[in-house]
């Protein structure tokens, strides 16, 4: 079986967010593999390892740095990886057309693996575009993943704690959220291994994609302000709790 | 007039209160507002969608009948309806259903998508949100011949605009391309969802166990509010991970936000810092959630919380007797 992984590099959250001009930020910063990417990692280590003969290939698109993504995922147990290098900041519809590229140019997979939403952009859509791109049933938010024979059986985070339960036909993409599995964090020899391991590199403006007809354009980046004044309320725990009534009340409105 | 298609949450049988926000996010004077309703109760909320601004009601059934819940007939119909009535732009909620429906529209369509906005223009097709874990707010151009936006839950305020609407019903074929809806479960923890409260009460690391998570759903009860974790509370597998909120949790804008034994980490604020009111309540003064907050009780959580459920309870009594609620 082929599996494939999108993983993307992004800045680490605890990372400082420092504005550059009117829409870029200073990138001398530390970029992670995407988290929810890990659980898609993760997932299709584990298929590979549950159905045997099979392959696992990350791929990403970003800047050269995101070959640092990709060595982690391969210390997590993907077999090679692919890395589609470009230097501008890629809209989820080029990223899902360049993925859509160079996964055809590899082979088509059965399972193509994402993560359900980047902690950067939060755009909830690349998995839903490269599935439709590639004529392929798609789910996301998946907390629960088995193969049978040519179907998958999916279960779906829902509102309030509902799961519904997805059965499709393979090939498939699947966007993985935090529930599916513990990400195991790579031993020593492991990394030492993903060192060696292929990484092939290809040219975005190589795959030679057509420009789409929509796109979508960050005209401005601020700061957040999220200056809040900080009031303690302060007394006898009955005081305490009459004044914070008093706020919900008056100032909230919510009693 | 342009139109604008809006699609319409119902949950158990209700309109979500959360809808009303995407109709005023909708709402000005060149455009005309088409609510999109899936589940065969377009007839049902007519006044109330009427009494928002909604002036057509786009019922929408498949030659069978209702539509049964499955994300891709839904989309598909959806994109009838679309083409059908000439509107190239639709508004949902980022909630879990928008979620599954307009990246899927999105990605049919070839129309550009922004998920999660917080500020919306629709005729210069420009929008708010957040990025970088809300550290960041970009303003971000969508360009396309068709556009899909979801709208943060209570990121706008509902503003009532009575108008007169008519209900259009709207056939398309039952469509099912090898995705199967089997059954949907319903977990545990069944209660308010965190993307449609007004009150959320959270919990940390503070809480301790599994079990004392008690104390916050008893004030949750009286309020009716939803109760939330930090992400130390669903790792310890205190609570389930659907009650997360932070950067790789659900993200929320209540009115208020109570914080109990949560130190207020980047990750957890990304979560729900556009909350209106923050409250926290920890018993060490310098943590962080106390420097960016409204207010908070340097205090022990398990005194506080049942204290504020007592005396609410009484509040909420009296007013029942009264008849002021
Ligand atoms: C990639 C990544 C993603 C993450 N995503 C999330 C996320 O989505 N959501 C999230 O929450 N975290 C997330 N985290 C984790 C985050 O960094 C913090 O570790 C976490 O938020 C801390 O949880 P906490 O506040 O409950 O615990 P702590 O930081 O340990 O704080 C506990 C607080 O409880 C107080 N306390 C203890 N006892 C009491 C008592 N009896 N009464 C009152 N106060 C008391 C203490 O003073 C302390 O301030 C993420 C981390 C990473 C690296
Ligand atoms: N540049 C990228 N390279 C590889 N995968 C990506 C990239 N951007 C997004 N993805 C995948 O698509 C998922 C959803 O991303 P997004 O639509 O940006 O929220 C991510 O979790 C990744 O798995």
């Amino acid at each position: 079986m082929k599996i494939c992984v999108c993983v993307k590099h992004v800045p680490d959250s605890a990372a400082k967010i420092t504005i550059k001009g009117k829409n870029q930020f200073d990138e001398s910063i530390n970029f992670i593999l995407n988290p929810y990417d890990e659980h898609a990692v993760e997932e299709a280590v584990r298929v590979k390892k549950q159905v045997g003969d099979s392959e696992v290939i990350a791929v990403s698109v970003g800047k050269k740095d995101a070959i640092n993504t990709l060595r982690s995922a391969l210390a997590m147990g993907a077999d090679r990886a692919i890395l589609i290098k470009t230097n501008i900041r890629a809209d989820s519809v080029i990223t899902s057309r360049a993925l859509k590229a160079a996964i055809g140019q590899d082979g088509k997979p059965d399972i193509i693996f994402t993560g359900k939403a980047s902690i950067d952009n939060e755009g909830f859509q690349t998995m839903y575009r490269l599935a439709a791109a590639l004529n392929m049933s798609v789910a996301s938010n998946v907390i629960a993943f088995s193969l049978d024979q040519e179907r998958v059986l999916v279960e779906c985070e829902m509102e309030a704690d509902a799961r519904g339960i997805i059965d499709m036909p393979l090939p498939c993409v699947i966007g993985t959220s935090k529930g599916l599995n513990k990400p195991s964090y790579p031993t020593l020899p492991a990394i030492m291994k993903a060192k060696k391991k292929e990484v092939k590199i290809i040219d975005l403006e190589s795959l030679a994609i057509e420009k789409p007809m929509s796109s979508i354009e960050i005209l401005e980046l601020k700061p957040a302000v999220e200056e809040r004044s900080s009031k303690e309320l302060k007394g006898q725990p009955e005081e305490v709790v009459m004044q914070l009534i008093r706020v919900l009340r008056e100032e909230a409105k919510v009693l | 007039m342009e139109k604008i298609g809006i699609l319409i949450e119902i949950k158990d049988g209700e309109l979500k209160k959360t809808n009303f926000g995407v109709i005023a996010a909708a709402r000005d004077d060149c455009h005309e507002l088409y609510a999109f309703l899936l589940d065969g109760s377009g007839a049902e909320f007519k006044s109330h969608l009427a009494y928002y601004g909604v002036q057509k009601i786009i019922d929408i059934s498949s030659t069978e009948g209702p539509l049964e819940w499955n994300p891709v007939s839904w989309s598909i119909a959806i994109i009838h309806a679309m083409e059908h009535l000439g509107i190239n732009t639709l508004l949902g909620l980022t909630s879990s259903q928008g979620k599954e429906l307009l990246p899927r529209i999105a990605a049919y369509l070839d129309a550009p998508l922004v998920m999660d906005c917080t500020d919306i223009n629709l005729t210069e097709h420009t929008v708010n949100k957040s990025q970088f874990s809300g550290k960041t707010i970009a303003t971000i151009k969508a360009n396309g011949l068709s556009y899909i936006y979801g709208i943060r839950p209570n990121a706008f305020e509902e503003k009532p605009a009575p108008c007169e609407a008519e209900v259009i019903p709207y056939q398309t074929g039952p469509e099912s391309e090898g995705l199967i809806v089997k059954e949907i479960k319903q977990g545990a923890s069944k209660g308010i969802d965190l993307s449609e409260a007004d009150i959320i009460i959270s919990g940390g690391r503070g809480m301790k166990s599994s079990e004392n998570f008690r104390i916050l759903f008893e004030f949750a009860d009286v309020i009716g509010a939803a109760v939330g974790a930090s992400r130390v509370a669903v790792d310890a597998e205190w609570v389930p991970y659907s009650m997360q909120v932070g950067q790789t949790g659900a993200t929320v804008s209540p009115k208020v936000y109570i914080a109990c034994g949560i130190s207020g980490s980047v990750q957890h604020f990304a979560g729900m810092k556009t909350s209106g009111l923050i409250v926290a309540v920890n018993t060490d003064p310098e943590a962080n959630i106390t420097k960016n907050c409204d207010y908070y009780i340097v205090s022990d959580l398990f005194e506080i919380v049942p204290i504020l459920t007592r005396q609410i309870k009484e509040i909420v009594g009296e007013d029942q007797l009264t008849g002021t609620k």
